[in-house]
């Protein structure tokens, strides 16, 4: 093992003392992470780790991966001042603008970084879950830039709710699986496209989704989204005359885009909080269990079975939660906080008004937490990750808000 | 690279791995069934696979995310666990069944990891099990569990796959307890039509490194694969085919009857 990380931040000082900086060895944050794969898929855990390393500590590659997230994905994204939301709620508000991203998450930087390490491993083909069906299109569309095979696993009740990201998929030229056991739902989608990974493992790269799964997946993930944390740290002090954000804000579901946007912040003094929606409370619920290669917060019943997480946005219905964000809440470095569903649906409308900004559900939840403790946030400047656009979501909007407007 | 696995103790062969010597030792090919625990009138279909030549009898205690079995087993598994079945029933369950050959538990690390690993070591060894199968613990991940169960009796028993490279390969071998678990193809529990070349080279890889038991498992369906599969190896564990036959309905009767299909098939080979 290298002691010194590649992908360290500038300013972000001594790597292995950061609070986000690598996970042991055996991939462990803490007491969390690890590698609980069958013995079939451990040859492909550990071929990956040393691509990886090798790749991240590899000029030409962050180059080329630099250049794709400039020029197809279109980053930098930009930081948003929210005039009238903040005068609203009493509350400086910045957005970190992940939603004008290509493919309108901030999916597309982990999977572009994910396409470049599975060609220089040799392989054509991808497989990936989805909850919402953000990561399957950012997976498909890097699939078709690269010319290689796509297959997506996506529970049979998301792809019903999400009926027009599974056509854009398709569209992309991906074929969608649906997971039909279980609860129908991410975690579904997970097991499948394991299930089809240890099957096809010489030949097909696992493109896993956030910041979970087996080791190297949590570490990797969060440093192919470390980009939009630098960007936004450095964006907010240009912004803020050099300081730094009071609070930074992300929605948690797996945990992908608050595990990218807390490790620009990890080793500033900004708080950071993650907001879970309470039917998928997994920090919340603070019962370690091991699921999905990994040791992590789980909800799950009195004998250790996994629970469903239900809540009204498909992306963040994952009943475990990334082994770092387990870690951080551990030792204290992050809060995780619950938002019901009437505070999402609540914060998708006033975002939309105030800003002309619609956003995902996903995100919604961040914002769901800002207005709710905006009395005590009072005069605090708070950056939210806005990690995806709302356009997914407007259809299910509909229905709910459905003679309201 | 070189692997960084934790320490274990050094043990004796167990129950398990002493009665499949000895049966191996006496010219058997050994034939170890799976099935559901759990699944309808499961304790005696245990009796009955017993009775019909297996030589062991490995018991799933279903999980609500089973990544590495196929549609029948996972189908196998919830209806299990509509049924009502925990950890608990099966334990409480088998303490009423002797079925005279020793039991393997194989379920997924989060139902050990939530109970506490020495208890659940501890029930599972009062509750009658020689072994366990955890295919979702690495070695380099079993460390409390092995440490737990080494000091419960129960031995360990630890799978290699096809594309296994070498040095895991001796270290599963020098490793596994009970016996070892041969996965015949990449791929989730499930028949398949045929097994092709890597069952058998697999088998030979083992077979080299190690003079324990040597079983393969994994989409054998019928008397023509374990034969195929135990030429080659010590013996087959044949899950799938016989779980389909519970779900579709056949009791007792027809697992016995098809496991005494597969041993006179193996006697006669």
């Amino acid at each position: 093992m290298s002691t010194q990380s590649p992908s360290a931040p500038a300013g972000s000082g001594d790597p292995v003392r950061s609070a986000m900086g690598e996970p042991d060895p055996g991939g462990r944050f803490g007491r969390f992470g690890g590698r609980f794969v069958p013995e079939t898929l451990m040859p492909a855990c550990i071929e990956l780790e040393a691509a990886f390393r090798e790749a991240w500590a590899d000029p030409g590659f962050r180059s080329e991966l630099d250049g794709l997230l400039r020029d197809y994905a279109g980053r930098p994204s930009p930081v948003t001042e929210c005039h009238r939301l903040s005068a609203e709620l009493g509350v400086r508000v910045l957005l970190k603008r992940e939603d004008l991203n290509h493919t309108g998450s901030h999916k597309i930087n982990n999977v572009l970084g994910q396409a470049l390490l599975t060609r220089r491993m040799g392989k054509r083909r991808l497989v990936a879950e989805t909850g919402a069906g953000q990561h399957g299109v950012a997976t498909a569309t890097a699939a078709a830039l690269m010319g290689f095979e796509c297959t997506v696993y996506m529970g049979e009740v998301d792809m019903e709710r999400q009926k027009l990201n599974v056509f854009r998929m398709r569209l992309l030229g991906a074929e969608v699986r649906p997971a039909s056991s279980g609860s129908r739902t991410l975690k579904d989608a997970v097991n499948e496209a394991m299930r089809d990974w240890v099957a096809t493992v010489e030949t097909s790269h696992y493109c896993l989704g956030s910041v979970m799964g087996p080791h190297p997946y949590p570490w990797m993930v969060r440093e192919l989204h470390r980009v939009l944390g630098d960007e936004a740290r450095q964006q907010s002090r240009a912004l803020l005359d050099g300081a730094d954000p009071d609070v930074v804000v992300a929605c948690v579901g797996g945990g992908s885009n608050a595990a990218g946007i807390f490790s620009g912040f990890a080793d500033t003094a900004a708080q950071l909080v993650g907001v879970e929606p309470a039917g998928g409370a997994a920090v919340g619920a603070g019962v370690p269990g091991v699921v999905h290669g990994m040791a992590s917060f789980l909800m799950q019943d009195e004998w250790g079975q996994v629970e469903e997480a239900h809540s009204i946005s498909a992306g963040l219905d994952y009943p475990g939660v990334g082994p770092e964000h387990a870690h951080l809440a551990d030792i204290g470095r992050a809060t995780y906080h619950p938002v019901t569903d009437d505070e999402v649906i609540n914060a998708f409308q006033v975002l939309s008004r105030t800003e002309g900004i619609i956003p995902a559900l996903e995100p919604a939840h961040a914002l769901a937490w800002v207005i709710r403790e905006a009395p005590s946030l009072a005069g605090r400047t708070v950056l939210v990750n806005l990690s995806g656009r709302g356009d997914k979501d407007v259809a299910q909007m509909m229905d709910i808000l459905e003679g309201e407007l | 690279m070189s692997l960084d696995l934790p320490p274990i103790e050094a043990t004796a062969p167990g129950r398990l791995e002493t009665h499949l010597r000895q049966r191996r030792d006496a010219g058997a090919k050994l034939l170890v069934p799976y099935l559901t625990g759990g699944l309808g009138d499961w304790t005696e279909v245990v009796r009955a696979v017993a009775d019909a030549g297996a030589d062991a009898v490995e018991i799933g205690i279903p999980f609500s995310d089973p990544v590495m079995d196929g549609p029948t087993i996972q189908a196998a598994s919830e209806r299990a666990l509509v049924e009502g079945t925990t950890p608990a029933t099966v334990f409480a369950d088998l303490r009423r069944v002797d079925a005279g050959v020793p039991l393997v538990a194989m379920t997924y690390y989060n139902l050990v990891f939530h109970m506490g690993d020495e208890r659940f070591a501890g029930e599972m060894a009062e509750a009658g099990f020689s072994g366990m199968i955890l295919p979702d613990v690495p070695m380099e991940e079993q460390g409390p569990w092995r440490a737990a169960a080494d000091a419960a009796g129960i031995e360990t028993v630890l799978l290699a796959g096809p594309i296994t490279p070498d040095d895991r390969l001796a270290a599963v071998c020098e490793r596994s307890r009970g016996y070892v678990y041969g996965v015949n193809l990449m791929g989730v529990t499930g028949e398949r039509a045929s097994l092709g070349q890597q069952a058998a080279t697999l088998a030979s890889r083992l077979k080299a490194a190690t003079d324990k038991p040597v079983l393969m498992g994994f989409g054998v369906s019928n008397p023509e694969q374990a034969v195929e599969v135990a030429a080659v190896s010590d013996g087959v564990i044949v899950g799938t085919a016989l779980v389909r036959r519970i779900l579709d309905g056949g009791g007792p009767e027809a697992a016995h009857q098809f496991i005494a299909s597969l041993r006179s098939a193996l006697d006669e080979s």
